[in-house]
């Protein structure tokens, strides 16, 4: 049983590792790529106030997507928050003493999780039976809807049917964190938690390198992200002022 | 699609309905191919260079690196399908392949084989590509079917543009040799005689003095329409179609009207006699900074104190949302205005402050409905609130004719269609995707007409004008449907002799 442990403590190491660094290598990567252009899709906020609402908006809300198609939007819109609250939920096995936003979420978070499945299903289904939806995916998005789903299924299982000893779990999980690996806890394996564990690790894995990018490419944007000003601010790129304004002949930038 | 080819005008739709997919419907050669001495004006290579592939990721790596836009958008799809039933060319051909995710995708399956892990490792299981002979040819096709008119980039959670997607598309195409005849024909008629007519200063001269004793026939005052006058206050700067079509030339004559009644000092320049900017079609900055310091130059040249632009949809985008930053700083303007100003927001303005009078019934025979042009709803403003866009043509026809009646709410403002021939399309060679791509407007058009016995359909855009008046008639409708808010407003402004002192 040594071995799971310790298997299971590198490859949670190696995942976060390989999350944090890749999707902060993403983030840098869209941070310094300049937007040469004033392209934000109007109408648009004229203040950065106004960028930060309209943001919210299609981050709390799903605004564009809820003009754009409501089935989408109702299965989306479950799945996201339940997931959050299925997040929030968990933290208490990383933390001690838990706070109270976390106790207060235990209930809820308990039965988000099969909001978060009826999302997904809803998702599969419009990916499987919707012509033009077919048409479009690829084998990866079905693995990314078979990850979650594996996911959320075998934890509503650990939750309310095989059960595994949490209270373990979460010692395990407490001493790596607090990188206590004289005194690392052993974890349990009943099988239900090394799938549910196997698939999270994966989906972590698989983050930086996939399409849930789309979690920090919404915030850079160009079209939701940018104040609509250009004739009220001159916007010009580094590169194009290093291209064509910095001759003897051409204009100067402010 | 490149010879001349007999197509079936698609039916209106009893209610919108969810496209049936028909791949490979649209498939084809796309446009015609620019001839090598046009690409060698553009700096070009003149035909497919042997190396293309290397060169093609070369470039997109470039682009990468310069235009977060494409970046990001190549990474965020998540091929929801909030799009797919989104596109004009969607609706009309129901070609899969003109749904926005399944265009950018031609791109997006490029950038994944080689710019990203799992494409280069699991390029299957990614559905990434290596850039082929055959996928080249889709690009050229599928690319050139695409208007640039930003109606997906309303309705994607990630705010995706295919507009961009393609604009970089057809700047690796130019790259490799591929270039479009139509848009890189025009663009060096710009640089070398000043408009996309390649109207030369004698034939512009003439045409304004032709105008001028028309108007003088019409309403017994002289009118003006000056050319290179140099100390003029305003600068007025529009597309060349406005010289010579119809129904676009009724617009400038519309615009003259409006100037001679406010008493304002304007003028034509024939080095800058041309406000659209092709050099945004085939997604190149460095053309589109080119064309638009010939406005900065004639501005200088003539001693301007303001700029306006006339009608026109895409050359707006570039005017309000790039012209500051290709040809900026206009701190030699007047700086109570903004730089530029539309046509609309100079007309609205004097308006409000009464300097013109109007005369709605002399719009009586006409019931008016408005389309809203693609990129000057979703890529500009007009005025100083956002929405103004919207807002101020319509203020202006209502001030100019009895009757206006709006559209479906889902197709006008910044749902929009476009018209079908935007974005470097309006060549004859894609009159099929023309026609097919103009089929959500025309039902839309066809309920106001029905219900409320409409009978014209303003525009403020040169390629709406004329893609409209091609169309039209495939629809049953009457090809002068399509007018310009200025001829509504050159119908039915109150002329007086002496022209006012300025407002």
């Amino acid at each position: 049983m040594e071995f799971w442990t310790a298997f299971y403590a590198i490859s949670f190491y190696v995942a976060t590792f390989i999350l944090m660094f890749g999707l902060g290598y993403k983030i840098f990567q869209y941070a310094v790529t300049p937007a040469p252009l004033k392209i934000p899709t109007t109408p648009a906020p004229l203040t950065t106030g106004g960028v930060v609402v309209r943001l919210l908006l299609e981050v709390v809300i799903f605004r564009s997507l809820f003009r754009s198609n409501k089935w989408i939007w109702l299965f989306a819109i479950i799945f996201h928050f339940a997931l959050w609250i299925v997040l929030v939920r968990h933290l208490r096995y990383f933390m001690d003493p838990v706070w109270t936003l976390v106790v207060l979420a235990q209930p809820f978070g308990k039965y988000a999780s099969f909001a978060m499945l009826l999302g997904l299903f809803g998702l599969l289904a419009r990916r499987m039976f919707v012509v033009r939806i077919n048409y479009i995916s690829v084998p990866s998005d079905y693995l990314m809807l078979f990850l979650l789903l594996v996911i959320g299924i075998s934890g509503t299982l650990i939750s309310f049917v095989t059960r595994t000893d949490i209270v373990q779990f979460k010692a395990f999980m407490l001493s790596v964190l607090c990188f206590d690996w004289s005194n690392l806890q052993t974890m349990p394996t009943d099988t239900m938690l090394l799938i549910h564990l196997t698939a999270v690790i994966s989906l972590m894995i698989v983050f930086p390198f996939s399409k849930l990018l789309h979690v920090p490419g919404i915030f850079f944007a160009p079209t939701r992200n940018q104040v609509d000003n250009p004739r009220e601010k001159r916007h010009v790129a580094p590169w194009a002022v290093k291209e064509f304004e910095t001759t003897p002949a051409s204009t100067t930038s402010e | 699609m490149a010879k001349k080819i007999k197509f079936e005008v698609p039916e209106f739709r009893p209610y919108p309905t969810v496209p049936v997919l028909k791949p490979g419907v649209m498939k084809g050669s796309g446009p015609f191919i620019a001839k090598p001495d046009m690409q060698k004006d553009l700096g070009f290579p003149g035909e497919l260079v042997d190396d293309w592939h290397d060169v093609a990721i070369d470039k997109m790596g470039d682009l990468l690196k310069k235009y977060r836009s494409l970046r990001v958008f190549l990474d965020s799809c998540v091929r929801c399908g909030a799009c797919t039933d989104k596109c004009q060319y969607m609706i009309g051909t129901n070609d899969p392949k003109n749904m926005p995710v399944a265009r950018q995708d031609l791109f997006r399956q490029v950038y994944r084989r080689h710019f990203t892990l799992a494409g280069k490792l699991f390029p299957k299981l990614v559905g990434a590509k290596d850039l082929t002979r055959d996928v080249l040819d889709d690009w050229y096709n599928y690319f050139h079917q695409c208007s640039q008119c930003r109606r997906c980039s309303v309705f994607c959670p990630y705010g995706i543009d295919t507009a961009e997607i393609s604009m970089a598309a057809r700047e690796i195409l130019d790259t490799v040799g591929l270039g479009q005849k139509y848009c890189n024909e025009i663009i060096p008629k710009i640089y070398k005689i000043g408009n996309n007519l390649g109207l030369p200063k004698p034939a512009l001269a003439n045409t304004l003095e032709g105008l001028e004793e028309d108007m003088k026939d019409e309403t017994g005052i002289d009118i003006k329409m000056p050319l290179d006058v140099e100390g003029a206050d305003i600068l007025l700067i529009t597309p060349s179609a406005d010289f010579f079509a119809e129904p676009h030339i009724d617009g400038l004559i519309g615009y003259a009207k409006v100037f001679h009644q406010a008493g304002a000092s304007w003028t034509l320049s024939s080095y800058a006699s041309e406000a659209a900017n092709f050099g945004m079609f085939i997604g190149s900055y460095d053309n589109m900074r080119k064309v638009s310091q010939r406005i900065r130059k004639a501005a200088i040249d003539l001693k301007v104190k303001r700029i306006i632009f006339g009608e026109c949809g895409h050359a707006w985008r570039v005017a309000y949302a790039f012209l500051n930053t290709l040809a900026g700083p206009f701190d030699f303007l007047d700086t109570r205005y903004p730089v530029p100003q539309h046509i609309c927001e100079y007309t609205y303005d004097l308006i409000q402050k009464g300097v013109i009078q109007l005369d709605k019934s002399a719009n009586d025979h006409r019931k008016l409905t408005f389309h809203d042009s693609c990129n000057v709803a979703r890529a500009t403003r007009m005025g100083d609130k956002p929405g103004g866009q919207f807002d101020i043509p319509r203020e202006v026809i209502k001030a100019c004719c009895n009757y206006y009646y709006d559209m479906e709410p889902d197709t006008i403002k910044d749902q929009t269609y476009c018209c079908g021939g935007g974005g470097g399309l309006l060549t004859d060679d894609l009159l099929e995707l023309r026609v097919k791509g103009a089929l959500p407007r025309m039902e839309a058009l066809k309920q106001v007409v029905d219900d409320h016995g409409v009978t014209h359909m303003a525009a403020i855009c040169a390629i709406c004008k004329t893609q409209f008046a091609k169309v039209l008639p495939y629809y049953g409708f009457g090809m002068d449907t399509v007018i310009s808010i200025h001829q509504l407003v050159g119908d039915a402004i109150v002329l007086t002799t002496e022209a006012k002192t300025p407002g």
